[in-house]
């Protein structure tokens, strides 16, 4: 199958590693991956916080961009998410985990990862995409893997794009419960299908020298230990 | 709204740490309670479905409704009085309780009245209004806020109730910590009350414009009490509760107890038609107040919010709303449905942070049980704010419309993307104070994943070039 990877420009910029790991991941489905180089951002930014002129210029232009792909894969269910619910007559747009459980219906990836391993389900993921349970089938079939379920996992972790900064105080209040949840699995690494949240959450463990990574599943799907 | 909105109300809620368990553990406990109760229905889904076409068509079709309602109202006996605003409402209702001599007024919970400050208008009046629901009775003897639509005292623990009722309606008493004779405290204060008061006034759940019926749900008999035991009764119905058909309550009697308090049925439901000899009230007034709720309506996207029936689901589950409580949201609406109902409302100017206070998690969109789509209809009040309410030169104006630019071209974003390498450039501009205080930012890779598509994949399917108009170098990497 052709794929048209939508990297979104959050992975491209400051997580190449993920969308990388994406590429891997794909092309040991059998996927052939093109990456259009002229995409930019879906506008989810711009229309999440209202600016919704812009975030319509920017969805239009995407239009144009994947204008004929068969499937646009992007890893980020946040960013795929926007482009689903807005963009009504483009190209089929799927989450690389949902791609790979429902449109390839794979579950066991090949990969290798003996670490012990947390899954955060993200909010679009979850409540957007529905991607269920999804990720966790992936992931359960990761030889060598120890994953460990993170309590009241469903709840947000207090990212929300601009809510972070605009709502910082709040923001960390839930940050606060998320690390707490996340550190009493005692995890080395904590996945989940978006780096933005991963972003978050990382910063603060880090911030914390935690001795907690986080990875994106992809990068994790493509691990051969 | 204070000057910081709903950031600096948060900020200060947030370090209490008393509130933070308080509304914590109560929200943790009864969204439990609320997942068990939904689950034991099959066709929960299709409920909810139905319950949100009920409201739609509710509201597509009001002003036939609410005259339906009039007149049926006005055929069983009953006054009915339209109400602008809330010194329209206010007014009527105080001239009705002085029209009876009476120096005080029995309610029961209405969050209408709460919006429009009856109870303050009618001490103006020189008429006292006694709460007889019991948490409103906690808020009011303690002159302090409610702080959720269903548990208005969800902030205070039993010890702080104990001991204001120990100041307040028990004086001298030692009551314990057993919640039975805190209750009895109380129960011993408002009996007295209902049996002497003359006027009481109530909200209502439902007003059912084919046989104007109008209905209350509650827990305690209070309510019931207040709309059967005094000569007069008031009616406070906000104009989006009436609903078209008797049979219409099949649906939302089984919605709203299982949304609300998680339970099968509740407790007390009361039902009533006009006036009745010998029986119940001799006076029955309803007044339907607009309040704004007209203008909501003619906001497509918005007006999703006058569907809300008030069980409060959205608040238990929102993790905001559960770590800030209902304050910071300065309203008697607070959590996700406060955040679209209260800047509607109340202009969005008198609210402009509500419709961020949300990190679009959507949660209380899968609570309700009327289906409101939450986070859409919050997206829809950031877009009125930057339209309406924003200056076109505020700072973030100017980043957003700078970061769009950079967006739309392929070659300024790659421009950016270099800079933002180098450790410069409009791409750092998530680089913002407060992010900062609790995360480290990920150090910006110095390369992007273009670049190493590029060198890696030379015939790797770079289609394009000239999707920008001004962008006609094509790739600019590889």
């Amino acid at each position: 199958m052709r794929v048209s990877l939508f990297v979104t420009c959050f992975n491209d910029t400051l997580f190449p590693d993920a969308a990388r790991a994406t590429v891997a991941v794909l092309e040991r489905m059998g996927c052939e991956v093109e990456f259009r180089a002229d995409q930019t951002c879906c506008g989810q930014m711009h229309g999440n916080s209202g600016y919704e002129d812009e975030a319509a210029a920017l969805l239009e232009r995407f239009a144009r961009v994947f204008e004929g792909a068969e499937a646009v894969v992007s890893p980020s269910a946040s960013c795929a998410g926007f482009v689903r619910e807005r963009l009504h007559d483009g190209p089929p747009v799927h989450e690389l985990t949902q791609f790979l459980t429902d449109v390839l219906g794979v579950e066991d990836v090949g990969a290798s990862f003996p670490h012990r391993v947390t899954l955060h389900p993200t909010c679009h993921s979850l409540r957007g995409l529905r991607v269920g349970d999804g990720p966790e089938r992936l992931l359960r079939a990761v030889r060598g893997i120890d994953l460990v379920e993170l309590g009241e996992a469903e709840e947000c972790c207090g990212f929300g794009g601009t809510f972070a900064v605009k709502n910082a105080d709040t923001s960390m209040a839930m940050l606060g419960d998320k690390l707490r949840r996340v550190l009493d699995t005692r995890a080395e690494v904590c996945t989940a299908v978006d780096t933005s949240c991963l972003m978050h959450i990382g910063g603060a463990l880090r911030r914390q020298r935690a001795g907690v990574r986080t990875m994106h599943i992809a990068e994790i799907l493509a691990a051969q230990e | 709204m204070s000057g910081g909105g709903f950031p600096a109300a948060a900020k200060v809620a947030l370090r209490d740490s008393q509130l933070r368990r308080n509304v914590g553990k109560a929200t943790t406990a009864i969204r439990a309670k609320r997942e068990r109760a939904v689950g034991e229905l099959a066709d929960w889904e299709a409920l909810r479905t139905a319950g949100a076409a009920i409201k739609a068509r509710a509201m597509a079709t009001l002003p036939e409704q609410l005259e339906r309602l009039e007149e049926r109202v006005t055929a069983a006996g009953g006054t009915v009085h339209w109400a602008r605003d809330g010194a329209e409402a206010n007014a009527i209702v105080a001239g009705i309780a002085r029209g009876h001599g009476a120096s005080e007024v029995i309610k029961v919970k209405s969050l209408a009245t709460d919006e429009i400050g009856l109870n303050e208008a009618l001490e103006a009046h020189g008429v006292t209004a006694i709460e007889t629901d019991l948490a409103e009775l906690i808020v009011q003897l303690g002159d302090d806020e409610q702080s959720h639509i269903l548990v208005p005292a969800i902030h205070r623990n039993r010890a702080e109730i104990a001991a204001l009722f120990e100041r307040t309606i028990a004086p001298g008493q030692d009551l314990g910590l057993e919640p039975a004779a805190i209750a009895e405290a109380a129960r011993r204060h408002l009996r007295e009350k209902f049996l002497t008061v003359p006027v009481a006034v109530s909200g209502a759940n439902f007003g059912i414009a084919e046989t104007g019926t109008i209905g209350v749900v509650e827990s305690e008999g209070n309510g019931r009490m207040c709309t059967t035991l005094p000569k007069v009764l008031v009616t406070l119905m906000g104009i989006e509760k009436v609903l078209p058909e008797w049979r219409d309550l099949e649906v939302m009697l089984q919605l709203l107890p299982r949304s609300s308090t998680a339970e099968r049925m509740n407790p007390y439901t009361s039902l009533w038609r006009g006036v009745r000899d010998g029986d119940g009230p001799e006076e029955f007034h309803l007044v339907l107040l607009d309040a704004g709720r007209t203008d909501v309506l003619a906001d497509e996207v918005g007006r999703q919010a006058l569907h809300c029936i008030r069980c409060s689901a959205c608040l238990n589950v929102c993790p905001v709303y559960s770590r800030v409580g209902g304050h910071a949201y300065e309203s008697v609406y607070p959590g996700p449905i406060g955040a679209i109902l209260t800047p509607q409302l109340q202009g969005l100017d008198h609210a402009p942070t509500l419709p961020w206070a949300s990190s679009l998690c959507g949660a209380c969109y899968d609570a309700c049980p009327v289906k409101i789509d939450i986070p859409t209809v919050l997206v829809h009040l950031r877009g009125r704010v930057v339209r309406e309410a924003k200056s076109r030169l505020s700072p973030e104006r100017l980043a957003m419309d700078a970061v769009g630019r950079v967006f739309r071209s392929r070659r300024a974003y790659e421009r950016a993307q270099r800079l933002a390498q180098a450790g410069r450039g409009p791409l750092r501009h998530a680089r913002l104070p407060g992010w900062s205080t609790m995360r480290d930012l990920p150090e910006v890779p110095e390369r992007s994943f273009r670049e190493w598509w590029a060198e890696a994949r030379p015939q790797g399917g770079t289609a394009g070039g000239g999707i920008d108009p001004v962008d006609t170098t094509g790739r600019s990497h590889g």
